[in-house]
């Protein structure tokens, strides 16, 4: 009896004091950590090891097991993709039961010579793997990735350099694709670069033609350049192509192709770990610094990261400018009323909306009103070519910022209405007005908590892919919104954007097996882009929090 | 509206210049306004609750008048409507009228800010700017738009004597104000407020959150102040008001109940009220 009472008010207390809610507010932060280090860990497992270069394995097949890849005799090589168990129906003496049966994908490349890039074979059909250490695997501008082994190299001066049992072939062909890279950057700049200045300035005589009687002198002129430097591309194009290599795939198919073709090339097999770092870091700076080949699932991303940076800067500088000035006039200067509070409660709906909502209202007042109206009044020489009339970066990050503003206004609110009234009546008393009092002593104490709301409006704006896709974003941008070309920001440009990336390669591409990697990856980088602004907006405003630091109140 | 082009038309005195009240010849001799702040039938609202009861005091030009009573007892609020404080808050309104040196303060012609210029204000909790100290005391001098480096040293360092300040913090002045002690931020306020040369200075419990020390420095600094400046100070402090002031005024429920010399009021008070309170009977 008096064990119970003592034990029954043990269990109130615990329940007065709130125990089993400090627990389940404990498991619900839990879950969220999970999810948070769940989401990076499945990302992060994904995403790395497609810059990790992976053994290369010689299957062997039991005979009688056909072979997946065509032509191929009894057996293929190929990276392993992964391994999967499939349930298969097997029918025995007592009926039919299931039986588990191992499957492995392999990822065979040499979509050229085969026609696939992947291949699933059960593993009892498979006899042995061996690691051959004369493969070559070959990166391509062209059909991905090659597992061959070589057969000879012919240089431009007519010298061949036979493969098989010769220790030096690979520092020869390293040489001959280092020559081939030099001349094909060449070759970009000229064609990229030169060239597509002397066509803007065509363009634009052409435009004025009308206008102008040495116009069509100029053009002349131009075009003239134009071909000195077309013909001077072809020159050194045939050059980098003068170099032949020939190979055979696996399954004894033998092909020649100009080194040109090869991008680099490494030996999987023989690797160190030291020379696999090495790769791999390689590998992780093409990725961040080329641009996409081959419908976006090759190559590297540089414009994406581009874009999404620039778009996501202009969109925080148009957005904290509006944001904060709505905020000043809604909390410092406006009747505090009906108005006012219905105006608050729409802001705050405004940040509900769906993100496409917004998007279409960019197309219709961005792109068709103002874009259309400024084509018309500044660029009526170049229509029917819409220059500001059609989807571009400037639209983009002025639709998002449409859509971040009630973030920031918020957020603005809080700061602002958070500054101690003894601050802004010391100011006042000071003999100051209420726009100096603002100025001067009530927006910069509220710098951190703008920044905060610069900071929630980034973090969502630079992750929206659906408004984009409507206002501006293409899956292939042919130049940079800011380039070495007057007048070097180039607003109206369209531009290609990270989550738009995502969507396009792992929806949108002719081979989204093969894309599926790049996915992974590039959702890294996103996230880490998204990481790495934030961490600077927050940098600066832990700076200014010191700074501003209120001890006194 | 437009703050800046009225602030720089309005130089500090500029308004006494353009009253035509004959007292004010009077105040420019050698005799000091006995009625420099005149408070007439004053009755002040918040919303529809009334604060102040018609309130009628002359306070005289640089002396100190203490304004005493319970807490809720309207002092304050009649301290804070002397530079028009209270118009920040919304719903107020007023009836009567307050005539600084000749001149209503609720004169339509007259820019609340060049009335605040002229009406330096210390409040209870210090408030010091998050700025270095140097910029704390010539904020009133660049929002009234002077922006010459040695008119704003010759003020920092003026005022910051003016404030007994200066020994504390000449080497520290490009320092963050938030830095400085609980007395020498009050202090600090004391310079920003007497820093653009005020005619008045409103104290409301200046004291009220520092130590005895720093509550010893303060009243050292109003005696000093009170050659130039028309101090009006709010205190709880019964024996504040006793040490610094010269004139006392007592108030209680929103009413005036007696306003005399500092030694009548403490010594020989003619109200019952006031006797109770200052004995400690209540309040």
């Amino acid at each position: 009896m008096h064990a119970t009472q003592k034990d029954d008010s043990l269990t109130r207390t615990h329940a007065a004091a709130g125990e089993p809610f400090v627990w389940l507010t404990a498991m619900g932060l839990t879950l969220g950590l999970l999810m948070v280090v769940g989401l990076l860990g499945i990302i992060l497992a994904n995403g790395i090891p497609v810059f990790w270069p992976k053994k290369v394995y010689e299957v062997t097949l039991k005979a009688g097991v056909k072979n997946p890849v065509p032509g191929g005799g009894e057996s293929f090589a190929g990276e392993l993709v992964q391994t999967r168990t499939k349930r298969i129906p097997v029918l025995t003496a007592t009926g039919e039961v299931e039986d588990d049966q191992t499957e492995l994908q392999y990822f065979v490349g040499n979509k050229d010579v085969y026609g696939i890039n992947f291949v699933f074979v059960s593993r009892v059909d498979v006899a042995k793997l061996s690691l051959p250490k004369d493969i070559y695997a070959i990166e391509r501008m062209e059909y991905g990735d090659a597992f061959v082994y070589p057969v000879d190299l012919a240089l431009a001066d007519g010298t061949k350099i036979e493969a098989p049992g010769n220790p030096s072939f690979s520092s020869r062909f390293a040489d001959a694709v280092k020559t081939s890279n030099t001349l094909r950057d060449e070759i970009g700049h000229i064609e990229k670069i030169q060239i597509g200045r002397i066509n803007s300035k065509i363009n634009d005589l052409k435009v004025k033609r009308g206008e102008s009687q040495d116009a069509a002198a100029q053009i002349v002129q131009l075009e003239a350049e134009y071909e000195e430097l077309a013909a001077k591309a072809r020159t050194l194009r045939q050059e980098q192509q003068a170099a032949k290599f020939t190979f055979r795939a696996p399954n004894g198919t033998t092909k020649t192709q100009p080194v040109s073709e090869v991008v680099g090339f490494y030996q999987p097999n023989t690797l160190t770990l030291l020379q696999k770092s090495g790769i791999f870091f390689r590998n992780i700076w093409n990725f961040l610094s080329e641009e996409p080949r081959e419908a976006n699932t090759e190559g590297g991303i540089f414009p994406a990261i581009f874009g999404t940076f620039v778009m996501t800067l202009l969109m925080s500088i148009a957005v904290v400018p509006f944001g904060v000035l709505a905020a000043i006039y809604m909390r410092e200067y406006a009747k505090q009323g009906l108005l006012v509070r219905s105006v608050r409660i729409a802001v705050n709906n405004l940040a509900g909306v769906p993100s496409i909502v917004f998007g279409v209202f960019g197309l219709g007042f961005f792109v068709y009103f103002v874009g259309g109206g400024l084509d018309r009044w500044l660029f009526s020489d170049y229509l029917p070519t819409p220059t500001f009339g059609t989807g571009g970066i400037l639209w983009a990050a002025l639709t998002l910022a449409l859509m971040t503003v009630p973030v920031v206004i918020v957020a603005t609110e809080e700061a602002i209405s958070a500054v101690p009234r003894g601050m802004k009546e010391g100011s006042l008393a000071c003999g100051a007005s209420k726009w100096q009092t603002i100025q001067r002593i009530v927006l910069p104490a509220s710098v951190p908590g703008i920044l905060t709301g610069l900071i929630l409006a980034m973090a969502r704006g630079a992750g929206e892919v659906a408004p984009l896709m409507l206002v501006g974003v293409v899956k292939l941008a042919p130049s940079l919104p800011i380039d070495g070309e007057f007048p070097f920001v180039h607003l109206e440009r369209k531009f290609m954007h990270l989550g738009f990336h995502i969507y396009d390669l792992g929806f949108q591409s002719p081979d989204s097996e093969g894309a599926k990697p790049m996915v992974f990856a590039t959702t890294l980088l996103l996230i880490v882009l998204v990481v790495l602004l934030n961490i600077t907006a927050i940098l600066i405003r832990e700076r200014l929090r010191k700074k501003f630091a209120t001890g006194a109140f | 509206m437009n703050h800046e082009s009225a602030m720089s038309e309005t130089s500090p005195n500029s308004l006494s210049q353009r009253s035509s009240v004959p007292e004010k010849s009077a105040a420019a001799g050698e005799g000091l306004r006995s009625d420099y702040i005149k408070i007439c039938n004053f009755d002040f609202f918040y919303g529809t609750k009334q604060a102040l009861f018609d309130i009628s005091m002359d306070i005289p030009e640089r002396e100190v008048t203490a304004f005493i009573g319970p807490s809720g007892c309207g002092k304050s609020t009649l301290l804070r409507n002397l530079n028009r404080m209270n118009d920040l808050i919304d719903g107020v309104r007023h009836e009567g009228d307050v005539i600084v040196n000749g001149q209503s303060i609720y004169d339509p012609h007259i820019e609340v800010i060049s009335l605040r210029k002229r009406i330096g204000m210390v409040f209870q909790k210090s408030n010091p700017f998050p700025k270095s100290i140097y910029e704390n005391i010539v904020y009133p001098l660049r929002v009234a738009g002077q922006n010459k480096k040695s008119v704003l040293d010759e003020t920092v360092e003026r005022s910051l004597k003016g404030a007994a300040l200066w020994e504390e913090a000449k080497d520290r002045l490009h320092d963050s104000a938030l830095g400085l002690s609980g007395g020498q931020m009050q202090r600090l306020c004391i310079a920003r407020a007497i820093a653009n040369r005020p005619e008045i200075l409103l104290m409301d419990e200046p004291c009220s959150a520092l130590d005895p020390i720093a509550t010893a420095k303060v009243e050292e600094l109003i005696h000093s102040l009170k050659k130039d400046f028309t101090i009006v100070i709010v205190t709880h402090n019964m024996q504040q008001a006793t040490r610094c002031s010269q004139r006392t005024a007592f108030f209680y429920l929103g009413k005036l109940i007696e306003f005399d010399v500092t030694t009548k009021v403490f010594g020989n008070p003619s109200q019952k009220q006031t006797e109770d309170y200052i004995t400690g009977r209540f309040g």
